[in-house]
């Protein structure tokens, strides 16, 4: 089988060593590119994420990678977002005023409140967290996220999540504060995950494997 | 119900792991990078790397170690020791740092936390506040592992770094450090209701009982703990040449430990916590 073309999309925004350590890791070695031609041309995007959603969806316009990778995701070729990653693929943000995000998976991101039923609530929610699959996926092909990784720890570090319109497109959830949140979503051939997988040792690695093995 | 974090802390000095007393007193134990491999396959929720001397001529050093570690070590990685400017900052996480910790340049000019913050998120910057009991019973913040006096108060200085933008404080304690007397939990429960963000207590665990302590008496969201693991790897039967670096083998090879310090492996201390109702992953 020939060996698929991943690109990590880079637009210049935090850490891309862990995910691309992780796809070493687990034999898919990819790309780190913030090229427009790079992305037209690959056989799937991973858009990791650290940073603010409005910094993220400026550098991605200012790079013109914006409609290559719309293009890509019509043309059915697979997404994984991570963190902000997967927020970014959502209608808009709360973040730091509105921001219109990629607009594949309708709905917003939100900020988790600081109190949740009188209790103080500490944001960001920094740690590890279990995930309940809800769903192994709409997607009609692609990666389907296997009923074996419900109840399984993921390492999260954020202060936004999003909160999806559409409850089919939900694929894990996780309770923090008592707040059930969307941890994971996904629409056609695109996965997004609010946890990061790349540093959610083997079980986040066995998950990249099984992602890569999909494509 | 939250999830604690148990973090092994590294510190490192030049190619070494050494550990020490209040801070002081550094011996040296053997290979970072094998260490940290050990703890992220014995179940790490994340590790927490400190250059302990923080010298600029040795950071290239560091950097190496901190990339090795990076490939093997697929959880957070918290690197801290000596960062002044936005650019060592980019460079600790350009060699593979998930977060950074600050201590120095934060207590000098504050608004580098907020540059940090702002440059790399909130979420990246930690920022690590060294603790001394004073007789009157005020807890003072300390810089250069406890030796140098900054005047501020430490609940008020952990307020002021959490308006500032940090995204975690971890709080240690200088007194305890090292010696296996337990956290001080008085610290560190008074740092944690002061603030939102999350507090990870660190400096002196001695046994699985003193995290789950910290945990349910002060509200701690983790924990870092040193000696008691790496005497758990030294009084083990584990085959320990691996760990070795040159010269210096005498104490990791010796099977000897301080007296204060229950040997314990991480699977002792999570199993210990999930008994007192903590949860952690396991």
């Amino acid at each position: 089988m020939m060996s698929k073309r991943i690109i990590i999309v880079d637009y210049q925004l935090g850490n891309l060593f862990s995910i691309n350590n992780a796809m070493q890791k687990i034999g898919a070695p990819a790309e780190i590119s913030s090229s427009p031609e790079a992305i037209a041309s690959s056989d799937a995007l991973i858009i990791p994420g650290v940073g603010a959603f409005g910094d993220a969806m400026n550098n991605m316009k200012r790079l013109g990678i914006l409609e290559p990778i719309q293009k890509s995701v019509q043309s059915g070729r697979p997404l994984l977002g991570i963190c902000l990653g997967l927020q970014l693929l959502l209608s808009e943000s709360e973040e730091f005023g509105i921001h219109p995000g990629l607009g594949i998976i309708p709905g917003r991101v939100r900020r988790f409140p600081n109190k949740i039923a009188r209790q103080k609530v500490k944001v960001p929610h920094v740690g590890w967290n279990r995930i309940r699959v809800k769903d192994s996926g709409t997607a009609k092909r692609g990666f389907k996220l296997s009923d074996q990784y419900d109840g399984q720890f993921m390492y999260f570090v954020h202060s936004f999540y999003t909160d999806a319109c559409d409850p089919a497109d939900v694929v894990t959830e996780t309770d923090y504060a008592g707040m059930p949140f969307c941890s994971s979503a996904a629409r056609g051939n695109v996965f997004g995950c609010q946890f990061h997988p790349e540093k959610s040792g083997p079980v986040g690695l066995r998950m990249l494997k099984e992602w890569s093995d999909s494509l | 119900m939250k999830t604690v974090r148990v973090i092994p802390r590294l510190d490192i000095k030049g190619p070494n792991l050494v550990k020490g007393i209040r801070l002081e007193g550094l011996r040296v134990l053997g290979k970072p990078e094998v260490f940290a491999k050990y703890y992220y396959e014995n179940g790490a929720d994340e590790l927490f790397c400190m250059d302990v001397v923080a010298s600029l001529y040795e950071r290239n050093s560091l950097h190496d170690i901190i990339s090795r570690i990076a490939k093997e070590v697929h959880i957070p990685m918290t690197v801290g020791g000596g960062l002044r400017t936005l650019e060592d900052i980019r460079a600790a996480l350009r060699a593979g740092a998930d977060k950074v910790a600050i201590n120095t340049a934060a207590i000098k000019r504050s608004e580098f936390i907020t540059e940090a913050a702002n440059a790399f998120g909130a979420s990246t910057i930690l920022v690590a506040i060294e603790a001394i009991r004073q007789p009157d019973g005020r807890y003072l913040a300390f810089t250069d592992n406890g030796r140098e006096h900054t005047g501020l108060e430490v609940i008020q200085w952990a307020k002021r770094v959490e308006e500032l933008g940090a995204g975690e404080i971890v709080i240690t304690s200088v007194d305890r450090e090292g010696t296996g007397e337990g956290y001080d939990v008085q610290l560190t429960r008074e740092v944690s209701a002061a603030v939102k963000i999350p507090v990870i207590a660190h400096g002196g665990a001695g046994s699985p009982n003193d995290v789950s302590d910290v945990v349910s008496i002060a509200s701690a969201d983790a924990v870092c703990v040193a000696s008691i693991l790496h005497y758990g790897i030294i009084t083990s039967d584990i085959d320990k040449s691996e760990f070795l670096t040159e010269g210096n083998t005498e104490f990791l090879t010796s099977g000897r430990a301080y007296k204060k310090i229950v040997p314990s492996k991480l699977s002792d201390i999570k199993h210990h916590l999930v008994g007192k109702g903590i949860e952690c992953r396991v």
